[in-house]
């Protein structure tokens, strides 16, 4: 790690009024710390939230949005009443990320704003345009299982690999933020970025923006949803391919279908195209190969990734059946639902 | 971001912690984990570095009530917390802790470096309540990692005192 | 009135205790606090060509940094004779740190910060500035598959591949079933839990006191006197506990060398603890090809055999394992072509890694045998005891005992074997399939030269000493139930003292050689410590004993005891008081008997059962029972020889479904060089293992009947597994490891490139 300065802001203004380009928030620093140690990151401050009121509490309001604060940890989070009643999904996805150690310190926030995994990216001996703009991107001709397939550019193929964001897209939250200059909500959508020709940049936020919170609206999902991960053993490892549905139903019709797709993209992948092909139907499986299509429309390999589109295929016809079947998958049994 | 390369020393941050029941009033380098603090600083090696970077449980400690991969929080972090290590499991007059017998009796490790670890995890996890089921008991233990495979005698240790308990 | 025996019984780890309350003390956890100064390895970025220059100047001036050391000013003190070869050093010259300018693999050392604190140093390396002149690097082994040679020296220890038999390539043409296909196997990297780390504890004398982690003390004492040139009286190597090793541990790594180097030139303590990523720098299990061709009648007798594999190597030396020799031992064929080859890379050298080249070879021979038993319509099963050898046909010498179809026997049974349907893809569970495979496996039985001290005292405390290791092998308690045993203690009694080389000198832990050949150095040292014993007890005025042979008297709780007539005994008070000294020593040894060794040939055996279930649309394979049953001669302590062969089996499943190491080809660098990206076996994927283990009566391996146990669980493990798959899923996945894109048929298989 390079020398930093460690602060405690007392108060959240005290923290933005403190945060400038070369400093970082630190929330359960299991990312931050870890790529400090990696001289990946290499902040001149930390500010740590830890200490902060008011970042630490999991709300519902009349009209059943749910407000979790930055500063909930990812285990809290999964474990809150609230959630697990209302949105299922989110408990889901994040329990099927990281360890219990992980998710116990890890924060909102800092879920949102962990950085790839990609190889390269955490090995300073070699390039990367994310790491150090205008070295190049060996990962393309290099060692690409764990990249993406949608929304590459040729500066960047690298994934976010949370499992947490995948199901905020697909529960459509909004990302509570506050900088010098107020508040802002920001989509889940539009929170990641794919990385164009700025792969340095993950997100949308303003470096003197802080999360504050998340806020998922009021959804009537029951029991039709799922988040299915796969990957290379079956716990503590990061995702290929996974999907996060929920698939509202009227009558025996799909009025509301959302899917995301994690381990792809530089961001949660979503595409309301592919949606719109199963809503207002009944949830037809001879269908489900059309919604993968859609959403895997321009998706292309870099060698070892090939399979991830094959696989998405699979993965996402799958995930729409158990949300269909109200079966969402079990984190702990490992038997595909 | 603008690159500080000037080498230079660290900043040194005071904190207090309680560790095992024993409080410490404390002057660290900032850039000090909580894990080196124990290891280097309170010389309690009993907690491992298998990894440094949250890869492999070996140095899991149960933090303020609940386990964390000490390796990954900064020791000015945990200022005011109360630490658990493997040292501080087994009672004072020696004791050891129904989870460490039931170890050693299922031959719950063999090289013992993911031991401290594993410990921890599973006295915190007996604590959550994850042990309803042998799958269960897999997940929860899956953030600890055991390279001589000792998995299936670490459930049967940890499904052993769940069941004593009423837990499974 | 027989005292309770304790060899062949479940005795729990003598180091338990030490172990669950964390008091076991590994290489890091020696000399903390703030004397000891810290250091922190910076490995090369390149794969070849040269340091061109190299900047020290900002780390220098981080505070705390006491030194950098590079090629350009490390010490002349350090004797870099390249004379020196490590026990189980391959042909070639070992890698010496440091030494010029010159890179021959990504992830060489190029310098050592030494600072204060472990985290000064780590920050301190990462501003020194290293600029490179890179030549052109090969990593690639698939490509430089034409390329590969017979190795011209041979490996001591390793059997090459014997004399063709008979033609197999005109048996092979004329045979009426025949199977051949191509099988890889990734490279893996060992990762025990522990780091790779030496602590170098510089006393006061300008002795040195290291802790070093390493199988064997001997080995890291005889590297820093022949390299340092120091006499043997000024270095002492203590690891009393060692966090995994599976083979990384048995040659000294650039830590060691580093650590010395370092403590000895600023003459201050120096611990140097090897980052995870870093671990990928140091040994790995080559990544190997293999071609296997089976012909045979349509009864299922095997005509012909031929197995070639090719192996990876680094450039500066020739590493070679036995990986295909082990299909001829297991089955029979009068023609019979073995062959084996190595290709030269840009990397660094591979090291043994649990069971050396036999679980490559039997992911292949056993998958071939499972191709070749569908292609003739018979059960895997009676195919392979159909064509079971009964003598050793490499090496044309008798087994020492092969109980393998009696362990098969009882594995099948536990199993269920005899339910499995024969068509794959006839099992299934919701959108599961499940499947049933198996696989031999077999590993040497080794003896190695070792010596042992036992000492008593007249309380009754006995102390062994030998300076093995143990590496969760168990090795503490078997030596105390074998001590215990003899000189009828109880365990409590009796003290274990390994790893230090102040202890009789005892070569690497590895092999699965330890129990067989330290047990049998204590068994000898206390046959002498009895015979002494007795003596003194016969020097007693009046002795009952004293007209009795050491076979007629047996020592059972603290007496010594006529057996045919239980009421004359002795006390081993009253024996040492008779004998007037307050503590009787008494050294063994044991070693291979050359005599038994041209006549025979010992290996352990085993039968690996495994069921997968596979998801049959994803893919994900779930591993839900495996059987292992094992032939291994005696069993000293069935509760940690399950411990044992549980842990192979976990590896075997890991090799099969998760270990790779993925090199960056354009980089000529291992890219996923950290456990989260590489991934070993986590809680959730194993399941049930149960371990069975065959009689096996055999005096001629060891004098205690012991074969060892350390590596035969993982030999079959893979194969069993890939086995499992193709009958679950109808689909032959012959490369490993099976990844899900791998058993979806999603990735293009290499094997067919040649
Ligand atoms: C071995 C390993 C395995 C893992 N496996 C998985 C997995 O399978 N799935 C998965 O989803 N995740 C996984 N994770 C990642 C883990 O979920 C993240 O590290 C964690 O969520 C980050 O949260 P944190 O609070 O610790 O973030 P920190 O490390 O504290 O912060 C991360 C980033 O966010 C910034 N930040 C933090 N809080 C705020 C805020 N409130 N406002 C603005 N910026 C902020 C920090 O400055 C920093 O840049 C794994 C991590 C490890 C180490
Ligand atoms: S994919 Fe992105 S993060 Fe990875 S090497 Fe390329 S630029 Fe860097
Ligand atoms: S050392 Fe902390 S997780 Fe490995
Ligand atoms: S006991 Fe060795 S790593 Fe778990």
């Amino acid at each position: 790690m390079r020398p930093f300065h460690y602060e405690r802001p007392r108060a959240l203004e005290e923290a933005i009024a403190g945060k400038t380009e070369a400093s970082r928030f630190l929330g359960g620093g299991t990312n931050l710390i870890d790529l400090m140690k990696y001289d990946v990151e290499r902040p001149a401050s930390l500010l740590d939230l830890n200490r902060l009121e008011g970042l630490r509490e999991v709300e519902r309001d009349r009209e059943g949005t749910l407000r979790i604060g930055a500063l909930v940890s990812n285990a809290d989070a999964a474990a809150h009443p609230l959630v697990r009643e209302h949105h299922p999904l989110l408990a889901d996805a994040i329990l099927a990320g990281a360890t219990p150690q992980l998710r116990n310190m890890a924060t909102m926030g800092g879920n949102l704003l962990q950085r790839t995994r990609c190889y390269y990216f955490y090995d300073r001996l070699t390039p990367c345009n994310k790491r150090e703009p205008g070295t190049g991107c060996p990962a393309k001709e290099g060692v690409n299982r764990i990249h993406a397939i949608l929304g590459t550019s040729e500066h960047c193929i690298a994934t976010h690999p949370s499992d947490m964001c995948v199901a905020l897209a697909a529960l459509e939250a909004v990302v509570v933020v506050r900088g010098p200059s107020g508040e802002r909500r920001i989509r889940t959508e539009d929170f990641h970025r794919l990385p164009g020709d700025a792969p340095e940049r993950d997100t949308t936020l303003d470096a003197r923006e802080v999360v504050t919170a998340i806020e998922i609206p009021a959804r009537l999902y029951g029991r039709h949803h799922t988040y299915l991960k796969l990957r290379d053993r079956l716990s503590y490892a990061f995702a290929l391919v996974s999907v996060a549905v929920t698939m509202e139903m009227q009558e025996g019709r799909v009025s509301r279908l959302r899917v995301a797709l994690g381990g792809v993209a530089h961001k949660p992948w979503r595409v309301p195209e592919a949606e719109a092909l199963l809503e207002g139907r009944g949830p037809e499986e001879a269908r489900f190969g059309a919604v993968a299509d859609r959403l895997l429309q321009g998706a292309r390999g870099y060698g070892h990734n090939d399979f991830k589109i094959g696989l998405a295929r699979l993965a996402i016809a799958r995930a729409l059946h158990q949300a269909a079947a109200a079966t969402p998958q079990s984190h702990v049994a490992k038997r595909i639902a | 971001m603008p690159d500080d390369l000037s080498p230079r020393g660290p900043e040194t941050v005071a904190l207090t912690l309680t560790v095992n029941g024993a409080s410490h009033a404390l002057r660290v380098p900032a850039w000090t984990t909580l894990l080196d603090l124990l290891r280097e600083g309170l010389g309690l090696t009993g907690s491992k570095k298998g990894c440094d970077h949250g890869q492999c449980g070996a140095c899991t400690v149960i933090l303020d009530g609940k386990r964390v991969n000490s390796c990954l929080v900064l020791a000015a972090r945990s200022d005011g917390s109360e630490v658990r290590t493997v040292e501080g499991l087994a009672s004072p007059d020696g004791a050891l802790h129904p989870l460490q017998e039931a170890f050693i009796k299922h031959d719950a490790f063999q090289c013992g470096y993911c031991t401290p670890g594993q410990l921890c995890s599973g006295v915190a996890l007996l604590q959550e309540g994850h042990t309803r089921t042998e799958d269960e008991i897999r997940e929860w233990m899956s953030g600890n990692l055991c390279r001589c495979g000792a998995y299936p005698n670490i459930l049967a240790a940890i499904l052993e005192v769940a069941r004593k308990e009423g837990r499974a | 009135m027989m005292h309770h025996p304790l060899i062949g019984t479940p005795q729990d780890r003598v180091d338990g205790r030490a172990k669950v309350t964390g008091t076991a003390r590994y290489v890091a956890d020696f000399e903390t606090g703030a004397e000891v100064l810290h250091a922190h390895v910076l490995n090369s970025a390149i794969a070849i060509g040269r340091i061109r220059r190299i900047d020290t100047t900002r780390a220098l001036a981080v505070p705390g940094v006491v030194e950098v050391f590079t090629h350009e000013n490390r010490p002349r003190t350090a004797w870099f004779s390249s004379s020196y070869k490590d026990d189980v050093g391959p042909p070639g010259k070992p890698l010496r740190p440091l030494y010029d300018s010159s890179i021959s693999y990504s992830g060489e050392p190029v310098a050592l910060v030494v600072a204060e604190s472990y985290e000064t140093a780590r920050y301190a390396a990462n501003l020194v500035e290293v600029e490179y002149e890179a030549k052109p690097h090969e990593t690639d082994l698939l490509k430089q598959l034409p390329n590969s040679y017979v190795p011209k020296k041979r490996r001591s220890g390793i059997n090459p591949p014997p004399r063709p038999k008979g033609s197999a390539a005109s048996a092979l043409e004329s045979a009426p079933v025949k199977h051949v296909a191509r099988y890889l196997i990734a490279a893996e990297h060992h990762n025990p839990m522990e780091m790779h780390a030496t602590t170098v504890i510089r006393e006061a004398d300008g002795k040195l006191l290291i802790h070093d982690k390493i199988q064997g003390v001997y080995a890291s004492k005889q590297y820093v006197c022949s390299v340092f040139g120091l006499s043997e009286d000024k270095v002492r190597v203590v690891s009393p506990f060692i966090g995994g090793a599976f083979g990384s541990g048995l040659r000294p790594h650039y830590q060691l060398f580093l650590a010395v180097m370092a403590a000895m030139a600023l003459e201050r303590s120096v611990k140097l603890v090897l980052t995870r990523d870093q671990q990928f720098t140091i040994a790995h299990r080559p990544e190997t090809w293999n071609e296997v061709a089976l012909g045979a009648k349509p009864d299922g007798t095997l005509t012909a055999i031929r197995h070639k594999a090719i192996g990876s190597t680094s450039r500066y030396e020739d590493h070679q394992e036995a990986v295909v020799n082990w299909t001829n031992l297991l089955y029979s064929a009068p023609d019979v072509q073995l062959e084996y080859e190595l290709v030269q890379l840009d990397i660094e050298t591979p090291t043994d890694m649990r069971a050396p080249g036999a679980p490559l070879g039997a992911f292949a021979a056993e998958s071939a045998m499972d191709e070749l038993a569908e292609k003739l319509g018979v059960d895997p099963l009676a195919l392979r005891l159909h064509n079971d050898t009964q003598t050793d046909e490499v090496m044309n010498k008798y087994h020492t005992s092969k109980e393998l179809r009696a362990a098969c026997q009882l594995g099948a049974e536990r199993f269920g074997w005899r339910h499995r349907p024969f068509a794959p893809r006839s099992m299934r569970q919701g959108r599961e399939l499940i499947g049933w495979g198996l696989a031999f496996g077999a590993w040497e039985a080794q003896m190695q030269k070792h010596a042992a001290r036992v000492m008593l005292d007249a309380e009754g405390h006995c102390t062994v000493g030998v300076a093995t290791a143990d590496l969760g092998t168990g090795t503490y308690t078997i030596l105390a139930q074998i001590a215990a045993e003899a000189l009828g203690l109880s365990m409590n009694k009796v003290t274990v003292l390994l790893g230090d080389s102040a202890l009789p000198q005892a070569p690497v832990s590895g092999g699965s050689w330890t129990a067989a050949s330290a047990g049998s150095a204590v068994h000898d040292a206390c046959a002498r410590l009895k015979a002494e014993l007795l003596l003194a007890a016969q020097t007693q005025r009046g002795s009952p004993l004293v007209d009795a042979k050491l076979e007629e008297v047996m020592f059972d709780r603290e007496r010594i005891v006529l057996m045919r007539d239980p009421m004359r005994a002795v006390s081993l008070q009253a024996a040492f008081a008779a004998g007037g000294r307050p503590r009787i020593v008494a050294d063994g040894q044991a070693g291979p008997d050359q005599l038994t060794q041209l006549r025979y040939s010992s290996h352990t055996h085993s039968a690996v059962f495994v069921e997968a279930r596979v998801d049959e649309e994803l893919g994900q394979v779930r591993v839900t029972r495996a059987v292992s049953a094992v032939a291994a001669g005696r069993i000293l302590n069935p509760k940690t020889a399950r411990s044992q062969v549980v842990g192979g089996v976990v590896w075997g499943i890991g090799m099969a479904l998760h270990e790779e190491a993925m090199a960056d080809h354009n980089l000529g660098r291992w890219m996923n060089h950290n456990i989260a990206e590489y991934h070993i076996p986590a809680h959730a994927d194993i399941h049930e293992i149960d371990v069975i283990f065959a009689e096996e009566k055999d005096m001629l391996t060891s004098p205690l009947g012991v074969k060892g146990l350390g590596e035969i669980g993982i030999v079959g493990t893979a194969a069993a597994v890939a086995n499992a798959v193709w009958h679950a899923t109808g689909r032959r996945v012959r490369e490993l490891p099976m990844t899900i894109d791998k058993v979806l048929g999603l990735t293009p298989a290499h094997t067919e490139a040649r």
